[in-house]
């Protein structure tokens, strides 16, 4: 909990649980929307590309910390279900003419319940085992996607994803869908969020720190686990039909194994179990590995020999560093780092 | 299903789990010492690969030499990855560590196309490309006709010679016994003067190296290149089917998910089900954790508060 001045006390438990707890907080969030809001407007388009890439991500990875941080399940499957999401998306809206918004919602829910299948052996097993049934995910499902019902999948060669419209209004430069993203990215925040501080989220936790203890205080771990799971592959799906709409094609390697490991990898840079960790996280890796992609040209000069692979060397490496760093230095992640630092602030000028 | 071919198919599948059942005896030996699941494996046997064969080819050394020296290599290398990033995560939960080899996964990766591009390369030739063939035998109207590559005959024999030395090591030495001792409980381990950190390093050296040899009668069957770490993840199946505690379940369980692939890949008529191979260990996988989640020959732990 976050440090607080002394003498500042609730007087109703609806202050006591706000979220935003003085009229500034408002403000500022307001502003905050406000400012990229009015963003696409102004900043160009390399901007945009960034920020839709990161919001995207701070989706799915909003769903892995509720199945990882949350509920203590590894998922080495998040990519697989983007790929589902997508994949329904895709249909749904080139096959069934839908409007991309109602096939939104639709693909996170299919990609739910492939989720949900996957999170069956849970019954059973539990650590690393789940983490393997997930890696199962991640082999099994491209390979449905690459070779069944090849007329409709269209196989390795993958599908061309319509562009959404709405009202005649085309999201189709990374300005437009800007608006998309960021009205997604608010409501999965929200819901995020809120999931965390709900008997969900406590259950989830109780399950996480002691699954006996919990099951023994009356909470049922296999349904929590499978809601958890649910859930996780419900915004790995929402976040997978916005980047297939986003970049206009999907295939059986959009998503990758590689993808899985950094999601969990941004889980906790992030925080693992807090609200807003994935933001953080997900922000994190995403700038870090912009900064290598600005940064490997000139590398790709002093070393000419290495030209060709520095960007696939380099990428790699950093990112396995910085978790590496975060894992020994700071297993809490950079959102514990944020509260120690609004602490601090509060406290100045004293140390404690 | 065309059953002449079926003993050929097994036998190759069989023999294909040889270096399979190597690695997956690598990380055997970690869980069985550390309870960590060791993900990065399957980037420690391609460096130690590389290494092998940038001391074979540009280095030009003898044959036992290179290899050899890729060895220590690779010892040296499973002794500095317990130094620096595991022990700082004692008494982390299981999380950090499983995510701690994916980082090293990583960093591997990336230096991996540092210092070897990632280009695929061929590994000299170890074995005589001459296959055995077995006497034909007629049952019926079919003939079966058995050919044998030389180089899966001998991975599977190393992989055998292996499998009995680890059995006698465990069961018969000092060593053995305390990684034994630690696998059970670190504290007691710990309270009866074993040094748990050195028996952690020695079980990632040993373990780095076993599944070397496995990656090298590898990439001199079918060539070298980055994807050679893939290996490691079908050695996960195997495990997990052969059951996490048990050297003989890491061995079946490696020969059986080779045997699977094959039979996959060569009985069916249908072709969608022919592409299935890369895929069916996993289907295994799954399986096997629904139906027996500790595995063939694990053991089944029972939980208290």
């Amino acid at each position: 909990m976050a440090l607080r001045v002394a003498g500042d006390f609730d007087t109703s438990y609806a202050r006591d649980m706000a979220t935003l707890r003085q009229p500034w907080h408002w403000w500022a969030l307001l502003g905050f929307l406000a400012v990229l809001a009015l963003l696409p407007q102004v900043a160009g388009s390399y901007l945009l590309g960034i920020l839709n890439t990161i919001a995207i991500t701070v989706i799915t990875v909003q769903g892995l910390n509720i199945l990882t941080g949350y509920a203590g399940q590894i998922s080495l499957g998040q990519a697989a279900f983007m790929t589902v999401g997508g994949y329904i998306s895709a249909l749904l809206v080139s096959r069934l003419g839908l409007s991309f918004f109602v096939a939104l919602p639709l693909a996170g829910l299919g990609a739910g319940l492939v989720g949900l299948a996957f999170g069956l052996p849970s019954l059973r097993v539990k650590g690393f085992y789940l983490a393997m049934a997930t890696l199962a995910a991640q082999f099994i499902i491209p390979w449905f996607v690459r070779n069944a019902y090849r007329d409709v999948l269209n196989g390795a060669q993958g599908l061309v994803v319509p562009v959404p419209e709405l009202a005649g209004v085309r999201f189709d430069t990374p300005n437009s869908y800007f608006y998309i993203t960021l009205a997604v990215v608010c409501i999965s925040t929200y819901v995020a969020h809120n999931i965390g501080r709900s008997r969900l989220g406590r259950a989830l936790i109780a399950i996480r720190d002691n699954d006996l203890a919990a099951e023994v205080l009356g909470i049922n771990p296999f349904k929590y686990k499978l809601q958890a799971f649910f859930i996780s592959a419900f915004y790995a799906g929402v976040a997978g039909a916005l980047w297939a709409h986003y970049t206009r094609h999907i295939n059986s390697e959009t998503f990758d194994l590689i993808d899985s490991v950094w999601f969990l990898g941004m889980v906790v840079i992030g925080g693992l179990g807090t609200s807003n960790g994935p933001i953080f996280g997900a922000v994190f890796v995403r700038l870090l590995r912009e900064a290598v992609v600005l940064l490997s040209p000139a590398l790709g000069r002093l070393f000419p020999a290495l030209e060709a692979n520095i960007l696939a060397a380099l990428g790699p490496i950093v990112f396995g560093t910085a978790l590496m760093l975060f894992l020994i230095f700071e297993p809490h992640g950079l959102a514990h780092r944020w509260q120690v630092l609004k602490a601090a602030w509060r406290l100045r000028p004293f140390a404690h | 299903m065309n059953w002449a071919l079926f003993p050929q198919f097994f036998v190759t599948g069989l023999l294909n789990g040889g270096p399979i059942a190597l690695v997956a005896l690598g990380l055997v030996l970690i869980f069985k010492s550390s309870k960590i699941f060791n993900f990065a494996q399957g980037h420690i046997l391609m460096l130690g690969t590389f290494t092998a064969w940038w001391l074979l080819t540009q280095a030009a050394l003898p044959t036992w030499a290179g290899i050899g020296l890729a060895l220590v290599v690779v010892m040296l290398m499973g002794f500095a990855i317990e130094r620096v990033a595991l022990r700082p995560l004692v008494g982390q939960p299981l999380l950090s560590i499983i995510l701690m080899t994916l980082a090293l996964s990583q960093v591997m990766q990336g230096g991996a196309i540092l210092l070897f591009t990632a280009q695929q390369r061929r590994f000299p030739q170890l074995f005589p490309l001459e296959p055995y063939k077995l006497p034909e035998i007629t049952i019926g109207e079919t003939t079966v006709r058995i050919i044998l590559k030389q180089n899966l005959v001998w991975s599977f024999v190393i992989a055998m010679v292996a499998v009995v030395l680890f059995a006698l090591f465990f069961q018969y030495t000092r060593m053995g016994l305390a990684m034994r001792a630690t696998a059970e409980d670190h504290q007691l381990a710990r309270s009866i003067g074993l040094r748990v950190n050195h028996i952690f390093g020695l079980a990632w050296a040993i373990s780095g190296v076993v599944a070397t040899v496995g990656g090298i009668l590898l990439a001199s069957l079918s060539g070298l290149g980055l994807e050679l770490s893939i290996i490691a993840l079908k050695a996960f199946p195997a495990v997990l089917l052969g059951g996490l505690e048990s050297i003989p379940g890491a061995i079946i369980g490696g020969l059986a998910i080779g045997a699977i692939e094959a039979l996959v890949q060569g009985l069916p008529k249908d072709s969608t089900i022919r592409s299935m191979w890369p895929i069916a260990p996993y289907i295994v996988l799954v399986i096997a954790l629904i139906v027996r989640p500790e595995g063939l020959f694990g053991l089944k732990r029972i939980e208290r508060i």
